[in-house]
């Protein structure tokens, strides 16, 4: 079998689309390169959506946290707190096991399940209070004179915030940010390994190369493959941000622009 | 429900946290000194050390390290496995990998084919705690790196004018003051390193997670004296709480392990600790 129709055949095999057996023997290498890359698009999938949900919470968040209100304050101080102090790991076992109960009060909650709702929440609602912290750390470090410029101008309100401290803030927690969309990226690999099954064998990419590894007892092959994929996707992103950083950027002179440094990946 | 907590199966569970305890007890010192290794490594006038330094930490970077952890796994085993078998059976003359299998000779089997339960187990934990070090150590060693760099420079000239030789201001100047910059970052490693103890679960060591599972389940009156239905929601919001609280007490101890060591520095935070005494 030639690589191109190895290509057609399992190309999108993670989504359901084309051969329905995995091979199960005499793996070429070609086989395992096509078959980890249909995984990512899983891994870019939960990314994508849980990062661009997950800034709206996260903005939400960081304002509550920097509220005047008690309540709204404290509220997402313990957010904060329970999605930050505790695994990812566990959230997706706990998040999972209570589906699987909620399901049984209401057929609502059946598609929750499923890792491609109740594994996106889970992501969702950990990115948003990671990087809620880190927008509210930011929003402590909008300089005084911003504001106050703000207030001599007349605006206020949604204007001073949308126009002057919401700029500001995203500019300052950029580098930030762009090391905790890498964290996110890299936290969706563990998403078929707790509570949430791959039906009918549909999983991300490290699904694939752990399927791989265990079947041909070769680790040295599809782990380096699946190493390579995200050390790619890594770079997408790296760029991805970089060019918003400049647009946040642009006005200022060269010097004093926050650069993006990428720092090394942790777990959650 | 007291009877029922302490089943043989629950002391099981119990225990398991002393393993994760443990985990953490010995990784945590055994990174640490892979990192302290590494970043002196890295910091090394020695060109192929130095590389080593460096490519060990980089290595890390950019990769998911939960592949690191299923990676490190078996080829840790197989590594060993052949090393023993180079020296073992020296005249063994099939090839070791034939297709898919990994075969070498019986006496190099690890652990041996007849050893205890226990000896597979412990076998198991070692293979996690020489894993987590690994991934860890890069971390941690990226920390120190920066740490050590971000000594200021004036000590070390100074140090450099009382002709102290560059091992002895290693040893008197440089490591005893890197550890307040490193703090943040090793306590944030620290919480970090709490949280991704539940991976000892894909490691295969039976951890808290798998004594979860295995509890929650749905018991029917055939197999056990306390049939329940499916409980496993319970017991991963007991091990959310238990995390919970540990970071928290973690919090709590590093803040004072900070306030203890920027005492008598040469930085913002110990300026003003002699500000408040004077």
């Amino acid at each position: 079998m030639s690589c191109w129709e190895t290509l057609t055949d399992y190309g999108l095999r993670s989504i359901g689309i084309g051969e329905r057996l995995l091979p199960r023997s005499d793996f070429t290498l070609c086989q395992q390169v096509v078959l980890i890359g249909s995984g990512m698009i899983w891994n870019v999938y939960f990314g994508l959506v849980a990062l661009v949900t997950g800034f709206v919470l996260a903005t939400a968040v960081a304002l509550g946290k920097a509220s005047g209100q008690t309540v709204t304050r404290k509220l997402s101080e313990w957010f904060i707190f329970l999605f930050r102090g505790s695994p990812l790991f566990i959230q997706f076992f706990f998040a999972y096991f209570a589906f699987q109960s909620l399901k049984s009060v209401s057929s609502v909650f059946d598609p929750f399940s499923a890792a491609w709702l109740g594994a996106l929440i889970v992501l969702f609602l950990n990115t948003a209070a990671y990087s809620g912290e880190i927008f509210y750390g930011a929003l402590r470090s909008v300089p005084k004179g911003d504001a106050e410029a703000a207030d001599a101008y007349g605006l206020s309100g949604w204007p001073r915030f949308r126009r002057i401290i919401w700029p500001t803030m995203l500019r300052l927690a950029w580098p930030a940010y762009t090391n905790e969309a890498i964290f996110l990226f890299h936290a969706t690999t563990l998403v078929y390994f707790s509570g949430f099954p791959a039906w009918q064998q549909k999983g991300d990419a490290l699904y694939y190369a752990s399927y791989f590894a265990d079947k041909t007892f070769n680790p040295f092959v599809p782990y380096p493959i699946l190493a390579g994929y995200f050390i790619l996707l890594t770079l997408v992103i790296l760029s991805c941000f970089g060019l918003i950083n400049r647009r946040l950027n642009r006005h200022l002179p060269q010097e004093q622009r926050l650069r993006v440094k990428f720092r090394p990946n942790l777990i959650r | 429900m007291a009877c029922y907590l302490t089943t043989a199966k629950h002391m099981a569970l119990y225990w398991s946290f002393g393993t994760v305890l443990l985990l953490l007890a010995i990784t945590a010192p055994l990174a640490l000194a892979f990192g302290f290794g590494a970043a002196a490594a890295a910091r090394s006038r020695f060109l192929p050390l130095r590389w080593f330094g460096q490519i060990y930490i980089a290595i890390v970077r950019g990769v998911p390290d939960i592949a690191f952890f299923l990676f490190f796994v078996i080829a840790l085993d197989q590594a060993f496995e052949y090393i023993r078998h180079k020296v073992k059976c020296p005249d063994w003359d099939q090839p070791i990998r034939q297709g898919s299998d990994f075969v070498v000779c019986a006496a190099a089997k690890l652990p041996m084919g007849n050893a205890a339960q226990w000896v597979h187990e412990t076998y198991g934990f070692f293979l996690a705690v020489l894993t987590f070090a690994i991934v860890f150590g890069a971390f941690a060693a990226n920390v120190l790196f920066g740490a050590m760099r971000a000594v200021p420079r004036a000590q070390m000239e100074t140090a450099e004018a009382y002709g102290m030789t560059p091992r002895q201001i290693f040893r008197r100047i440089l490591v005893p003051q890197m550890w307040v910059y490193a703090l943040p970052g090793l306590s944030n490693l620290w919480m970090v390193l709490i949280k991704s103890t539940p991976l000892l679960f894909l490691l295969g060591v039976e951890d808290i997670v798998y004594w979860a599972r295995e509890l929650g389940g749905s018991k029917t009156p055939r197999f056990t004296d306390y049939p329940h239905g499916d409980w496993r929601m319970w017991y991963f919001l007991a091990l959310l709480v238990f995390y919970l609280c540990f970071t928290r007490v973690s919090e709590v101890v590093l803040e004072r392990l900070m306030v203890r060591l920027t005492h008598g520095q040469a930085t913002l935070g110990g300026e003003a600790q002699r500000k408040v005494a004077a």
